[in-house]
C-alpha cells in the first residue's frame, strides 16, 4: 500500500476560520446588542451578561463530557454566538433564570446532543426560544418600554439587581405590549388597524428601535446595517434574507390591500419584531440552512411565508423562532432537492450533448 | 476576426481570489541555469506508455540526440539535453510525491554542449502538411507544457476525428507564484505566435484566441503587439480568477460554451495548448530542436531570490534552489507547480521534467495550514466550486465510506481545482479526500476488471473441460454402442453358424 506521507494541497489558504466567521458575526450585532442594551438599562445588561455565561459554561461542560477537547471548540465562538443570539430574543428584563435555561436548552439540548457544532438540525438559540415561550408563557411576553439607562425612569443599579436576580413583583407595573402583540390583541377586541395604530409605536420608533420588545427586536435599521456588513464580508449571502423579507412583505401586501382593517400593513411587518434580526442573523445561521443558491431562495422563502401565517393567523404574535424551526427541518430535504447543476451536465445529472454541433458522435 | 477587437466574455461559476504573489519572481528575466554535473532523464515525462531507452551504459551522446523512442499511440520520446556520457539506465526518485523510483537515464554532461544530428528545420513550415507539421512536433518530444503533460502531437490529430473550429492558447496561468508563462510570453511573443500560427496550421482551424489574465499587462502588451502579424491571432484579456485556466473554464469564459461532462472541448470544437507548449512547437520546426528545457519559475518566501530558470530537463532540483541563492529560512514545504494543485516533493534530489512549472518553497505563514475543524455548513465550498458540486456532501460520503454516493454526487466532475480547500473556514482538506476517492475508485475498477478476467478465465477453462468431458462422454458412448452393435453382429453371426449348423 503506498502511504502517502506529504501533506497534500492547496498550499495557500483563505483568510477564514471557523472563530472568524463567528466574531464576524458578534460584530455585526454589537452595535444594535449596545442599543439595546443603553435603552433597556440595567436589568438588560445583566440579563445578557449571564446568557452568554451560562452558555459558554454550558459548552465547556459538555465537551468534557463528551470528550473532546475544550480549547479549540470553546475558543471557535459559536457558544458564544449561539449565547448571545438567544439573549437578543429574550424580553429585556426577564429574570436571570431565563436566560440561564435558555442557554442551557440551547447549548445542551438545541446542539451538544446532535454531536456539538456542525450537527444540529435546528438553529440551537430558536429551540431555547421556543422551549422558553412554551414553558414559561408569562416570563417570556412581560415586555416593558425602553427606558434608557440614566433616564430618570430608569431603574438603578441596585433596583435592577433585584428586578433581574429578585422577585418579578414589580414587573406587572411597567409592562408593554410589543407592536404586534398590541394590533393582535387590539384586533381581537374588534377594533380596526386604523383604531389600533393610535396607540401603537410608530414605524419610526421601531425603525430606531425606541420601542418595546426583545432585546434584538428594537433597532431595526440598526440590524439590517450589520446584515448587510455580513453580506459585504461574505459571511451570508443575500438569498435568504432577501427572499425572507420579501415573501413577507409580498404576503404582508396582498392581504393589507384586500383588507386593509384587519391586516396589518408591509412595512410594519418588516420593521417590527425579530423580522430583520430573523432574516439576517437567525434564519442565515450557517449549520441549519441550505447549501445551494435555489436551496437558499426556496428555505427564505418559506420562513418568510410561515412567519406571516402565525403572526396573522396562529396564536402568537411572533413567528419568526418557530417558523425558522419548521424550516430548518426541511434543509436536509431541500439539500436533498436542490443542488446546483454540475458543469457539463444538465439539471437531471445527463452530459450536456451538442449533438448539431458536430463532433463524435 | 481581427486582432484588438473585444470578445464577449462569459461568466463561469464559482472560483477563487488567492493572493497572486506572482511580484516575487515576475520581474526576474529567465536566465539559463548552468548545466549541471548530473542529469536524470525520466522515460515518462508525459501521460501514457514510457519511452523505450535507445542508449548504453558507457555511450557518448550528442545534445539533442534521440534517447528514448517513444512507444504506443499515447507516448513521447526523449532527447539528450547536452553532449556527455551515458552513466546508466535504472531506477531514480520521481518528480512525484510519492518518490517511487522510476526508470531514468543518468547523463554526466561533457561541458562541450555539442549539437548532434537533429533533424532539418523546415524551410517553409507552413508549406507543410498537417501531419507533417504533427509528425515533427510528436519526434521532438513536445508535451503539454502547462503540467498536463499529454503529448501534443496525439491533441494535433484530433482534427481527424474532431470538427475544430477554434485554437484557444492558454496564457491564464491562473496558479499563484508561477510566472513562467508571463515571462516568455514578454520575452517571446514572435516565437510563440510563431508556434501557434503552426499549431492553428495543423489543426486546420482559422480562429485563434490568445488568452491571457488581466494580472499580466505587459504580457498581454507584448502579444497584443506581436499578433499584428497574425491576422487570425486575437489576445483576450481574462478576469483574474482561480481555475480560469482550466481548460473546460477558459472554453466556457471565450466561448460560453461547456464542454460535456467526461467530453473533451474537442466535443465543442475547440483544442487548447499552452504558451510553453507553442515555443516548443516553433523551436522544433523553424530550428530542428527537440523538447530538451524549460522555463521553471523558482518562487516562495524561503527561497532567497526568486527566479524564472531555463532548466535542462533532468536537472536536479538542487540546483535549482543552489543558483538561487539556497533557503532563506527552512521551509515547510516544498511544492512542485502552484500552492493550488501543485505536489508536494518528497526531496529535492529529484529532477525537473517536462510538465514541471514552478518550484515554491514555502513558508508556514504562506501555507496557513491550521487544524481541521468539523464543518459548520458555511457553503464557502458549493459557491467557491467552478464545477456546481457539492464538496461538503462529497466529502462527507467518502469519510462515511460512501464512495458509490460520492460519485453520484459527481465527484468524477471534480476537476481537484482546490478551491473548496481554500476557502474552508474549518480547514478541511476537501480535496484530499476526493483524490483519495478518485484513487479508491482507479483501483477497485482495476481488481474489478482484474477479477473479470479471472472469471472470464474461470468460465473458459469450466467450458473446455466442460466440452472435453462431452467429448470424452459421447467418445465413451460411441465406443460402447460399437462394441454393442459388434456384440450383437457377433451373436447375430453365431445364431446363424447355429443355425446353419
Ligand atoms: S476541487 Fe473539485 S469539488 Fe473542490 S472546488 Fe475544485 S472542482 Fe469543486
Ligand atoms: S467550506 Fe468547509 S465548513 Fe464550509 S460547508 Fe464547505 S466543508 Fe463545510
Amino acid at each position: 500500500m503506498r502511504e502517502d506521507p506529504l501533506i497534500p494541497g492547496p498550499y495557500t489558504h483563505a483568510p477564514t476560520s471557523v472563530s472568524r466567521t463567528m466574531i464576524l458575526v458578534m460584530l455585526a450585532l454589537l452595535p444594535a446588542t449596545l442599543l439595546s442594551l443603553y435603552l433597556f438599562g440595567w436589568p438588560a445588561i445583566f440579563l445578557f451578561t449571564v446568557t452568554l455565561l451560562a452558555a459558554v459554561l454550558a459548552e465547556a461542560v459538555s465537551l468534557q463530557i463528551s470528550g473532546r477537547p475544550p480549547r479549540p471548540f470553546l475558543l471557535d465562538g459559536s457558544a458564544l454566538l449561539t449565547g448571545w443570539l438567544l439573549a437578543l430574543t429574550l424580553p429585556p428584563w426577564a429574570p436571570w433564570w431565563i436566560g440561564v435555561v435558555g442557554a442551557l436548552l440551547a447549548i445542551v439540548i438545541g446542539k451538544q446532543v446532535f454531536g456539538g457544532i456542525g450537527q444540529n438540525l435546528f438553529n440551537p438559540a430558536m429551540v431555547a426560544r421556543v422551549a422558553l415561550l412554551i414553558s414559561f408563557p408569562l416570563e417570556m411576553t412581560l415586555f416593558n418600554p425602553p427606558v434608557p439607562l440614566f433616564s430618570a425612569q430608569a431603574p438603578g443599579f441596585l433596583e435592577s439587581l433585584s428586578i433581574t436576580f429578585g422577585s418579578s413583583g414589580q414587573l406587572d407595573a411597567i409592562s408593554s405590549a410589543t407592536t404586534l402583540g398590541h394590533y393582535k390583541t387590539e384586533l381581537s377586541r374588534g377594533l380596526t388597524i386604523d383604531q389600533a395604530a393610535g396607540d401603537a409605536d410608530t414605524l419610526w420608533q421601531l425603525t430606531l428601535g425606541n420601542a418595546a420588545g426583545s432585546l434584538g427586536e428594537t433597532s431595526a435599521l440598526l440590524l439590517l446595517l450589520s446584515g448587510l456588513f455580513l453580506i459585504y464580508k461574505r459571511v451570508i449571502t443575500w438569498h435568504i434574507p432577501l427572499a425572507m423579507l420579501g415573501t413577507l412583505a409580498l404576503c404582508a401586501g396582498i392581504f393589507n390591500l384586500v383588507d386593509p382593517d384587519t391586516y396589518v400593513g408591509p412595512l410594519t411587518h418588516l420593521m417590527s419584531g425579530a423580522a430583520i434580526l430573523g432574516a439576517f442573523f437567525i434564519a442565515t445561521e450557517l449549520v441549519t440552512s441550505p447549501v445551494s443558491v435555489r436551496g437558499q431562495l426556496i428555505f427564505g422563502a418559506g420562513c418568510g411565508l410561515l412567519v406571516y401565517v402565525i403572526r396573522t393567523f396562529a396564536g402568537y404574535p411572533e413567528g419568526v423562532a418557530f417558523a425558522v424551526m419548521l424550516m430548518n427541518a426541511c434543509t436536509p430535504l431541500i439539500d436533498h432537492y436542490f443542488k446546483p447543476r454540475i458543469y457539463g451536465r444538465t439539471r437531471k445529472g445527463e452530459p450536456l450533448s451538442y449533438a448539431e454541433k458536430g463532433g463524435e458522435a | 476576426m481581427s486582432s484588438g477587437k473585444l470578445i464577449k466574455l462569459f461568466k463561469i461559476r464559482g472560483g477563487v481570489h488567492p493572493d497572486d504573489r506572482k511580484s516575487l519572481s515576475a520581474e526576474q528575466p529567465i536566465e539559463n541555469l548552468p548545466m549541471p554535473d548530473l542529469l536524470h532523464i525520466p522515460l515518462q515525462q508525459h501521460i501514457g506508455a514510457p519511452a523505450n531507452p535507445l542508449v548504453r551504459r558507457g555511450e557518448l551522446v550528442k545534445k539533442g540526440q534521440l534517447l528514448a523512442r517513444s512507444q504506443g499511440a499515447i507516448s513521447a520520446p526523449v532527447h539528450a539535453p547536452t553532449s556527455g556520457r551515458i552513466m546508466g539506465v535504472g531506477g531514480y526518485p520521481a518528480h512525484h510525491a510519492s518518490g517511487l523510483s522510476v526508470r531514468t537515464i543518468t547523463l554526466k554532461p561533457d561541458g562541450n554542449d555539442e549539437w548532434g544530428d537533429i533533424p532539418e528545420p523546415a524551410t517553409e513550415p507552413f508549406t507543410l502538411s498537417p501531419e507533417e507539421i504533427a509528425q515533427r512536433v510528436a519526434q521532438a518530444g513536445i508535451v503539454g507544457m502547462g503540467g498536463a503533460t499529454f503529448p501534443s502531437a496525439v491533441k494535433l490529430n484530433l482534427r481527424k476525428r474532431y470538427e475544430l473550429n477554434t485554437l484557444i492558447i492558454n496564457g491564464a496561468e491562473c496558479e499563484p507564484y508561477l510566472t513562467c508563462d508571463d515571462r516568455l510570453m514578454r520575452e517571446q511573443p514572435e516565437e510563440i505566435l510563431d508556434g501557434v500560427a503552426l499549431m492553428a496550421c495543423a489543426l486546420s482551424v482559422e480562429k485563434v484566441l490568445f488568452a491571457i489574465e488581466n494580472n499580466k499587462p505587459m504580457a498581454q502588451a507584448a502579444i497584443k503587439q506581436a499578433s499584428r502579424g497574425h491576422p487570425n491571432i486575437t489576445m483576450v484579456g481574462l478576469p483574474t480568477r482561480y481555475p480560469m485556466g482550466s481548460e473546460k473554464h477558459l472554453v466556457q469564459t471565450l466561448t460560453g460554451q461547456e464542454t460535456p461532462a467526461r467530453g473533451l472541448t474537442a466535443d465543442i470544437g475547440i483544442v487548447v495548448h499552452n504558451v510553453a507548449t507553442a515555443l516548443a512547437v516553433h523551436d522544433a520546426l523553424r530550428h530542428g530542436r527537440p523538447l530538451i528545457s524549460r522555463v521553471m519559475t523558482v518562487s516562495g518566501n524561503a527561497i532567497c531570490n526568486p527566479r524564472n530558470l531555463r532548466v535542462p530537463l533532468g536537472t536536479p532540483l538542487e540546483s535549482l534552489i543552489e543558483y538561487c541563492g539556497g533557503y532563506r529560512q527552512e521551509p515547510a514545504r516544498l511544492i512542485s507547480g502552484g500552492p493550488m494543485m501543485g505536489q508536494p516533493l518528497p526531496s529535492t534530489r529529484v529532477p525537473a521534467v517536462k510538465g514541471s512549472n514552478g518550484l515554491l518553497a514555502l513558508t508556514d505563514i504562506e501555507i496557513q495550514a491550521a487544524p481541521e475543524m468539523p464543518c459548520i455548513r458555511c457553503a464557502s465550498c458549493v459557491q467557491a466550486c467552478p464545477c456546481g458540486l457539492v464538496p461538503l456532501e462529497m466529502a462527507a460520503n467518502i469519510r462515511a465510506g460512501g464512495l458509490d454516493n460520492s460519485v453520484s454526487l459527481g465527484l468524477l466532475d471534480c476537476i481537484a481545482c482546490g478551491s473548496c480547500s481554500y476557502v474552508c473556514p474549518s480547514h478541511i482538506p476537501l480535496v484530499q479526500y476526493f483524490n483519495f476517492a478518485k484513487g479508491e475508485l482507479a483501483s477497485r475498477q482495476r481488481t474489478q476488471h482484474k477479477q473479470g478476467e479471472i472469471k472470464r478465465l474461470a468460465e473458459a477453462r469450466t467450458v473446455r473441460m466442460e466440452a472435453t468431458k462431452k467429448a470424452k462422454r459421447e467418445a465413451m458412448m460411441k465406443r460402447k454402442k460399437e462394441m454393442e452393435e459388434k456384440k450383437q453382429r457377433e451373436a447375430e453371426a453365431a445364431a446363424a453358424a447355429e443355425a446353419q449348423a
